[in-house]
């Protein structure tokens, strides 16, 4: 309890919560707000932001609605962000937790594999993963997913490695207790902590990566995704800057919430570490 | 000689790192749907199966994946990349000619991060919890949270549709042949919004980091005494804090060079440079599964060597870690 009082204290972690709330109403709500397919024609295109109640941000190239698109981008950033986040702290945390454990050759190889991941840049490696792959939504959150897991391992396996000699670690293997309940039952609570704060990086990081793989039109071109719309804006840049502007500043605000919401966390949880 | 000797180390134990990713993307491309054979064929528009099988037969494609990740191995070491059927010139020149804006733009975008980072980081420390520590922190959250390609798509629109400063993209004006220093300044003013567009990013982090490094170091017994025996403030942050306050940000340079090099796919290609990121894109565009590989090893390559540097700069930094190591 004392920990959410300290959240609360903090007012940029109480904006970041409030963006994030108003980022996730806007998926919600988007099937109420525009129950029409967002990527159908809606009107003559081009239209420029406020001139035209109908549409309120405008219409695109192809005389699709923007507002809409933003809404139900919203969906698809959240979505791909969060199951993205969630594969590679899941695979993050088997990894760090088998090095961290066992040490010695299960660590050695483990390392050397997050290593080579680390060294390919991560970007490049999600276009290879494209290339074979291809482009669905599936995919592409898979291969985000893929691409983020080596931090989140080094930070498990680092809580894995000054946890696992501790004297209630020793009980319970005095007690009988088998490596796997040691490490799940035991050690993972305690070390889960900086893990999960640390999954706001990855997520505000994997939000990124698709909408920069959808600019590039290498994502999903089926679904309303803000990327894809920045990249469509592209081809009118000189005029209608709009199209571009209006879905990049909702990028912006989206990871900046999560971004905050994390550093909230982090401070609430840690608070002799607060103003570092 | 002793720190060329332990980064040196570090290079060698780099390489088994390097052999596991290559194998691994050459296996991973193994799934690809189509191979280098049926991209030449439908450069050819088409053929049959007779021609398909000879060609086939001619790149050594129709041995088993072990032979052939053998032998790509082999030529590897002899610095053969292979042929890029697409572009109809071994990968290795290909990749070659594509490497100076790509290394040009990344050493630009870290030094204007590094410097500009340090500085900020300085001043956000130094006025702790005042408003230009709030001003500066609050700027860095925004520029971390800021997709680079959209900031140089709306760069773009201020600074060459609407004021007309600087050019919209490109490596150089082709319109007009220029020498010397006229063709220096002109490649230097294609790539300023490049610069920013890539740096954004790596300055919001560096900035973090030399803040939290800076108040750090502030608070270390040595500080106390530097203050103690009457150096003024300037004296005490250039002289003691800054050299121990730098260690965290030289280790990041060598962390973030791959998160760099995958952000200048994206920044090359909003500014159409010719370089190694605009590369990666249009193979994967065109299928040319052959230079991908390349592209791969070429930037691990330089991950490691900027490593390597890192490993230097850290080692002249702190003398400790040659005396530990």
């Amino acid at each position: 309890m004392d920990a959410v009082k300290r959240y609360f204290r903090s007012p940029a972690a109480v904006a970041g919560l409030i963006l994030l709330l108003i980022v996730i109403a806007m998926a919600v709500s988007a099937g109420w707000f525009y129950p029409r397919d967002p990527l159908a024609l809606a009107g003559r295109p081009l239209v420029w932001p406020f001139s035209n109640p109908r549409f309120l941000l405008g219409t695109d190239n192809s005389g699709r609605d923007i507002a809409a698109q933003i809404f139900y981008g919203a969906r698809i950033s959240l979505l791909i962000g969060g199951v993205a986040t969630a594969i590679a702290i899941l695979i993050g945390i088997l990894v760090g937790a088998f090095a961290g454990y066992y040490g010695g050759w299960v660590d050695n190889v483990l390392m050397r594999i997050t290593e080579a991941f680390q060294t390919l840049p991560n970007f490049v490696l999600l276009l290879v993963l494209v290339a074979v792959f291809g482009s669905t939504l599936t995919t592409v959150t898979i291969a985000v997913g893929v691409v983020s897991w080596p931090a989140p391992a080094r930070l498990t396996r680092a809580e894995f490695l000054s946890l696992r000699n501790r004297e209630f670690v020793q009980a319970g293997r005095t007690l009988g207790m088998k490596n796997i309940q040691l490490i799940f039952g035991e050690i993972l609570p305690n070390a889960l902590p900086p893990v999960i704060v640390y999954a706001s990086v990855v997520m505000a990081v994997a939000i990124l990566l698709e909408s920069a793989l959808a600019f590039l039109r290498l994502s999903d071109p089926n679904v309303a995704s803000w990327g894809n719309l920045i990249g469509l804006g592209r081809d009118v840049l000189r005029v209608q800057w709009y199209v571009s502007a209006i879905p990049g500043i909702a990028i912006l605000v989206t990871v900046l919430a999560v971004s905050l919401v994390g550093q909230g966390l982090n401070d609430a949880l840690n608070p002799r570490l607060k103003g570092r | 000689m002793r720190i060329l000797g332990l980064a040196g180390r570090r290079l060698a134990a780099s390489i088994p790192t390097l052999i596991l990713i290559l194998i691994g993307v050459f296996l991973l491309l193994q799934f690809a749907p189509g191979d280098t054979v049926d991209a030449m064929m439908a450069q050819m528009g088409g053929g049959d199966a007779a021609t398909a099988k000879e060609l086939r037969k001619f790149y050594e494609l129709d041995l088993s994946i072990p032979v052939q990740l053998g032998n790509y191995l082999w030529r590897l070491v002899r610095l053969d990349l292979g042929f890029s059927s697409i572009y109809g010139k071994p990968v290795a020149s290909v990749i070659l000619e594509r490497l100076p804006p790509t290394i040009l733009l990344m050493t630009a975008s870290l030094s204007f991060a590094f410097f500009f980072g340090l500085v900020f980081g300085v001043i956000a420390a130094r006025g702790v919890n005042r408003w230009p520590d709030t001003l500066i922190s609050t700027l860095g959250l925004i520029f971390y949270a800021t997709p680079s390609f959209w900031f140089g798509l709306m760069a773009i629109v201020v600074f060459s549709v609407y004021l007309q400063w600087l050019p919209p993209g490109g490596f150089e004006d082709i319109g007009t042949v220029r020498t010397g220093i006229w063709r220096v300044l002109d490649i230097a003013s294609h790539l300023v919004l490049p610069t920013l567009t890539l740096g954004l990013i790596f300055l919001a982090i560096y900035l973090r980091i030399m803040r939290a490094s800076m108040l750090e170091v502030l608070n270390l017994d040595y500080v106390r005494t530097a203050r103690a025996k009457g150096l003024d403030e300037t004296r005490v942050v250039t002289r003691h804090v800054l050299r121990n306050a730098l260690l965290p940000m030289v280790t990041l340079i060598g962390l973030q060079a791959g998160t760099m090099l995958g952000g200048s796919v994206v920044v090359e290609s909003v500014f159409s440079l010719p370089g190694l990121g605009r590369l990666a894109y249009e193979s994967v565009v065109q299928r040319d599964l052959n230079t991908l590989l390349g592209i791969v090893f070429v930037s691990a390559l330089l991950v490691i060597s900027v490593n390597f540097v890192v490993d230097l700069i850290y080692a002249r930094l702190d003398p400790r870690i040659t005396a530990g190591g």
